[in-house]
Order: C-alpha cells, then sequence, then structure tokens
C-alpha cells in the first residue's frame, strides 16, 4: 500500500487509483451482496484497524508488550460519551462549563487523543524500568483498573453512570450535517453506515501516514533501537525514558481516537465493551498479522475483526442444513479457532502473516547466530 | 609514538568507588586523560575495565568520586547526558541493533545531535527533511569512513565479527564524540585484521577524537597508546608511558602472579 509507492511511479499510482476505487465503492457492494450489517461491520473493522495500528506504536516498534491497551480505548470512548449525550447535563448546567458540551467534531477528536495519551503517560511511568512479562502484568492491571472507575463512578458523584453506561450519544455531525440522517449526492444515497465508513477510513488512512512518517523518522528508529538493545539504545545517547513515554503516549492516541469514532457509531458505552479480552484480541491482531509492519497489522486486524462476523453467517445456516439442528454456538467457535490460528501462527511463522524484513530476520536469528557463535569461538581460540 | 598530548585535560575522575554487594569492583580509581591522547587502560580479566568504562558512559553509578568531562561535572548523570556531553562508546561484546541495517545502526547513532520531534516527523516540514537527510549522510560518510560502506544495506548481525567491530565504532561516532571509549575492539580479530583496526584508530585520534582504549593486545597497547593505566582487582596499580608500565614490578606481578622478587 502507501509503505511501497517505491516502485516504478505510473504503476504505483495505476495501483494507488485502483486502491483507491475499491475503497470507495466497497461499502456500496458489501451491501448489495452481503447486506447491511456487512457494511456495519466494515465500520467496525475500521475501528479495530485503528486500535491496532495504536498498540503496534507500543508493541510492534518499541516492542513494550501491553495487555491493557483497550483502557484508552475506553478514554476516548467515555470522553466523546460523556461531551455529547445528556448525562452530564444536569451536573453541568449553570456551572459555566456547558460549552464543553457538543464541542464539534474537529475539537473532540484531539481532546480524545490528547487525554488518552496523557493516560497513556501515567500507564508509561510507573512501568519504565519494566520489561516483558513483569510489563504486561502492570498494563494487565492498569487496564483493569480503567475499566472498574468507569464500572463505578456513578457514586458519590455520577460522571459514568456505571455499569448502566452512557446512553443517548449523539452521532457525528460534520460540516453541519447529522450523520444520523442519510444523505444523496448525485442520486446516490449515503446513510449513516456509508457516513460512517468514509469518516473511519479517513482517519484509519490518517493513522497510517502518521505511523509511516514515525516509523521513518529518527523517533521511530529510537523505537526499534530500544527494542533491539536497550542498553546500546542508552549509550546512543537516547533518552529511554522519553521515547518509551511517547511511544506510549502515540499509541493511547491512536487508541483514544478509535474509542471516540466507536461511541458516537453505537451511541452507547458501557465499562463491559472494554474488558480484558478486548484487550487480548488487538494485540492478537498485532502479533498475528505481524508487529511492526503496518500491512500486516491492518491484515491481522481484519482477519481477527471479521473471522467471527463470517463464522455467525455461515455457521448456524450450515447446521441447519446439514443436521438439522444446531450443536455448536458461533460464539465458541470462535474462541476455539482464535486460539488454534494462534498456536499454529506461533509455531509456523512467529513472525506474524506479513511481517516486515526486519522482523522476519529477527524471528528467524538463531539459524544466523548459532553460525555466528561457532565462528566467535573460532575468532577466540 | 610521539605524545601527541597538549597537555590539556579532558576528562577527570578521582575516589571513584562501585561496589557490587560485598564485591569492590573499582577502589579508589583516579586518572585524567588529555585531549588528543590515545589512552590506554590494561589489566587481567575481571579487573574492572569494563565497570569503569560503564561508570563513565553513566550505564552505572558510581558510589562515591568525582567525575568531571570538559569541566562539567558528570558524576551519576544519565547516559544520555554522558553522550551529549561528548563521550561514546563501544562494547566489549559487540552490542549492535542486531535487525537494522548497519546504515540504520550509524543513524541512530545520530538521534542525540538531532531535533526532530514527532510533529516535524509527521509533517516532515523543510528543516525536518534537511536534518533527516544529513542524517542520511554524514550516517554513509562514517561507514565509509570505517570502511564498511558497502554493507551499509545489510543487517547488522550478517556483517563479519571485524565489520560489527567496525560498524559500533562508526554508530559511536555518529554521536560527534570527543572521547572514544573502546572496550577491546580487537578482540577476536585476525593479526590483519588488528593491524587495520590499529590504522583506523590512528585516524580517527588524527581527526582530533581522543581515544580511551582497553585491549589485551600488548604489541597493540605499546605501539598505539600515549600512555597506559593498569587495573588490578578494582585498583589503579600503575600508569605512565608504555615503556613505564611495562617493566613496572607491580604490573608484571599482576599478570605473571608472582611477587616481584
Ligand atoms: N553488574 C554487575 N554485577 C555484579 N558484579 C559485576 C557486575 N559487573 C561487573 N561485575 C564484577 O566486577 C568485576 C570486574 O568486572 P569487569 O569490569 O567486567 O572486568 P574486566 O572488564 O576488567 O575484565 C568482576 O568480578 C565482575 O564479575
Ligand atoms: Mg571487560
Amino acid at each position: 500500500m502507501l509503505a511501497n509507492i517505491k516502485q516504478s511511479k505510473p504503476a504505483a499510482y495505476a495501483g494507488m487509483a485502483i486502491f483507491a476505487v475499491v475503497l470507495a465503492v466497497l461499502p456500496f457492494v458489501m451491501g448489495a451482496t452481503l447486506g447491511n450489517t456487512w457494511v456495519r461491520n466494515l465500520d467496525l473493522a475500521m475501528l479495530y484497524i485503528m486500535l491496532a495500528l495504536g498498540l503496534n506504536i507500543v508493541v510492534g516498534y518499541a516492542g513494550l508488550l501491553d495487555l491493557g491497551y483497550i483502557a484508552f480505548y475506553a478514554v476516548g470512548a467515555y470522553v466523546y460519551a460523556l461531551l455529547n449525550s445528556p448525562h452530564l447535563v444536569p451536573m453541568l448546567s449553570g456551572t459555566g462549563f456547558e460549552w464543553l458540551l457538543h464541542m464539534p467534531l474537529l475539537v473532540v477528536l484531539p481532546l480524545a487523543a490528547l487525554l488518552a495519551g496523557i493516560f497513556g503517560v501515567l500507564l508509561g511511568s510507573p512501568t519504565l524500568k519494566l520489561r516483558g512479562d513483569y510489563l504486561a502484568i502492570v498494563t494487565l492491571g492498569f487496564g483493569e483498573i480503567v475499566r472498574l472507575f468507569m464500572n463505578n463512578l456513578d457514586r458519590p458523584i455520577n460522571i459514568t453512570n456505571g455499569p448502566q453506561g452512557v446512553n443517548l450519544i449523539e452521532p457525528v455531525s460534520l460540516f453541519g450535517h447529522k450523520f444520523s440522517q442519510a444523505i444523496t449526492v448525485f442520486g446516490i444515497e449515503f446513510r449513516s453506515v456509508h457516513l460512517y465508513y468514509y469518516l473511519f477510513l479517513a482517519l484509519a488512512l490518517l493513522i497510517i501516514v502518521v505511523s509511516i512518517r514515525l516509523q521513518s523518522s529518527r523517533i521511530g528508529r529510537a523505537w526499534v533501537a530500544i527494542r533491539e538493545d536497550e542498553i546500546a539504545a542508552q549509550a546512543m545517547g537516547i533518552n529511554t525514558r522519553n521515547v518509551k513515554l511517547l511511544a506510549f503516549a502515540m499509541g493511547a492516541s491512536f487508541g483514544g481516537v478509535s474509542g471516540a469514532m466507536f461511541a458516537s457509531f453505537q451511541g452507547f458505552v458501557s465499562p463491559e465493551s472494554f474488558i480484558l479480552m478486548e484487550s487480548i484480541v488487538v494485540l492478537a491482531m498485532v502479533v498475528l498479522g505481524g508487529m511492526g509492519h503496518i500491512p500486516g497489522v491492518i491484515l491481522g486486524a481484519i482477519l481477527l475483526f471479521l473471522t467471527p462476523e463470517v463464522l455467525r453467517d455461515v455457521v448456524n445456516p450450515l447446521q441447519d442444513k446439514l443436521i438439522g439442528e444446531r450443536l455448536v454456538n458461533p460464539e465458541n467457535l470462535r474462541m476455539l479457532l482464535f486460539g488454534i490460528a494462534l498456536i499454529f501462527v506461533m509455531l509456523v511463522r512467529p513472525e506474524g502473516l506479513w511481517p516486515s524484513k526486519q522482523r522476519k530476520a529477527e524471528f528467524h536469528e538463531d539459524d544466523d547466530l548459532k553460525v555466528k557463535d561457532a565462528e566467535k569461538e573460532a575468532a577466540h581460540g | 609514538m610521539a605524545n601527541q598530548a597538549n597537555g590539556e585535560v579532558l576528562l577527570e575522575i578521582s575516589g571513584i568507588h562501585k561496589r557490587f554487594g560485598g564485591l569492590h569492583a573499582l577502589s579508589d580509581v583516579a586518572l585524567s586523560i588529555n585531549k588528543g591522547e590515545i589512552y590506554g587502560l590494561i589489566g587481567p580479566n575481571g579487573a574492572g575495565k569494563t565497570t569503569l568504562f560503564n561508570v563513565l558512559t553513566g550505564l552505572y553509578q558510581p558510589d562515591e568520586g568525582k567525575f568531571t568531562f570538559k569541566g562539567i561535572d558528570l558524576f551519576r548523570k544519565k547516559p544520555n547526558v554522558v553522550v551529549e556531553s561528548g563521550i561514546a562508546r563501544t562494547f566489549q561484546n559487540i552490542r549492535l541493533f542486531h535487525n537494522m541495517t548497519a546504515l540504520e545502526n550509524v543513524m541512530v547513532g545520530r538521534h542525540v545531535r538531532t531535533r526532530a520531534n514527532v510533529l516535524g516527523a509527521v509533517f516532515r516540514d523543510p528543516k525536518t527533511r534537511a536534518e533527516e537527510a544529513g542524517i542520511h549522510e554524514r550516517a554513509q560518510s562514517l561507514l565509509d569512513y570505517v570502511g564498511i560502506r558497502k554493507h551499509g544495506g545489510e543487517f547488522a548481525k550478517n556483517l563479519s565479527y571485524g565489520d560489527q567491530r567496525r560498524l559500533e565504532i562508526a554508530r559511536a561516532l555518529a554521536t560527534d564524540p570527543q572521547l572514544l571509549a573502546l572496550d577491546e575492539p580487537a578482540a577476536g580479530m585476525n593479526p590483519k585484521e588488528t593491524d587495520d583496526l590499529k590504522k583506523l584508530m590512528e585516524k580517527i585520534r588524527n581527526d582530533g577524537v581522543t581515544i580511551l582504549l582497553i585491549e589485551h593486545d600488548v604489541k597493540l597497547m605499546m605501539g598505539l597508546c600515549d600512555r597506559i593505566a593498569v587495573l588490578d582487582y578494582g585498583k589503579k596499580i600503575a600508569e605512565g608511558v608504555p615503556e613505564e608500565v611495562k617493566n613496572n614490578p607491580r604490573v608484571i606481578e599482576a599478570y605473571l602472579g608472582a611477587s616481584p622478587d
């Protein structure tokens, strides 16, 4: 995709143009062939792509295992939900803070990104000295803490409305048009799901561009250097503390943006959407697709998001036809397939389905290193 | 080798102590390195040479002592502060970024001398683009300088042992150091490679970088160093021009384990 524009220019531009057309008509093709649920699924897939790309910064580039990533999605979602629903109206009315409510999207989105980014730094700072398993445990705890706060902050002051969640969230409104209403342009009717599709697509592309540019900058190199060898990175003068915090903040802010979009799209958020399993699914998208490789991560997100949806569409009708009753619950089958897929990938392609050249080399470094070690030994002896 | 040191002190440490639990790895170590010299550090295995390097580059925090560089106090400063002040190092057990290319390894070395932040990286303003081009160009020329330009596109781990050593030097030089600390750079090299390395070190010194060098190869050290200090069990037991040190009875004892008389 964007990453390999380097080929011959005309061919690349032609490829990009075709790709753009495919993306543009995709929701209509999907809607016409598979039905409207699938356009909705497409929208949700976009959200997961954004999420996975955010986590990719932390796990893929900087090599910091984060098991609480969904917390930033939650922060973004609640920021949008609280500022765009009637829930806080009684609390804020008469306080002079009413302006907080119903801010334009171009203000709310950066705000969600900023707040999630701040949470990223909050999570990052106490974990700077931790690596691997320890970091995973602490981040896991952090994710749960955030969820528990959302669950319990309905008392003494009702901020999050607790387990019931926040309802009646306003849809996005852009250029004076509410996304809940269909709009007809050139005789084509764009319904709410379509409008959200284009908005999410634009945001996902933005996140992709930002990821690519960060990756090939001095900051991206510093992230990878830390992942490769933290001591050597320090000895090269990299301020590992700041650079790691930056990775947490950037990853979290992408999560915040997708969370905000999730809230507006669903019209409802509750703590249930942000359980540990969600963090694990997003992590699996990154690992399965190919850590640190943007096309791979996108592929991972699409595959893992779509599998359960496909199962839902396929398994029950298939069972009805073949055996006349429903023995297997597609939801359970999903977990089974999920587990098998992960084990399979770990065994056969630990670098992921579509890894970067770099990562591929890394996971097969044993082969090379054995030779190198033998050489070293010989040289010493 | 003529003593090129012009007497201006670049780095000065005194009373440095470093303990690991009960082990007194560095005990009251003092030395001062003059601008422009090649200063050798020798001693039996386990004497504390690498530990001293780690202290000088901020990776270990010394327990006591004084540490100044160009008059700046660097006692217990973070590695990035040390590197920014102008000290760079290589590692005894090569520590490259294995799965980055040789060129990228050197580019990482430019981190400390460049400024682009997230906004610059994302918007690629002319200043950031110029900086990035500068990083690239400088890294290329450093690969050339150490003689491995043709390997620039290869993963660091795929380079030969000798070339990895050279790459580490290039990466360290990318931080624009005034003092380059090399921890056993000739270890595992054949005589030809060692000779080339010696020439490289002389070139680096002639280009104005002071060198602090740990090596076991006595012949190499005698021919290369302006002054040599000897560590044994964490203590400096001798210091001087190579001839003096070579004939110092305490040094002979430390190396041979024999009593001087
Ligand atoms: N991080 C550490 N923790 C405990 N002991 C250490 C550590 N680093 C070095 N040492 C000990 O300090 C002593 C000096 O080691 P080192 O500086 O590596 O010696 P040299 O480089 O002269 O061979 C050794 O006994 C070594 O085991
Ligand atoms: Mg050593």
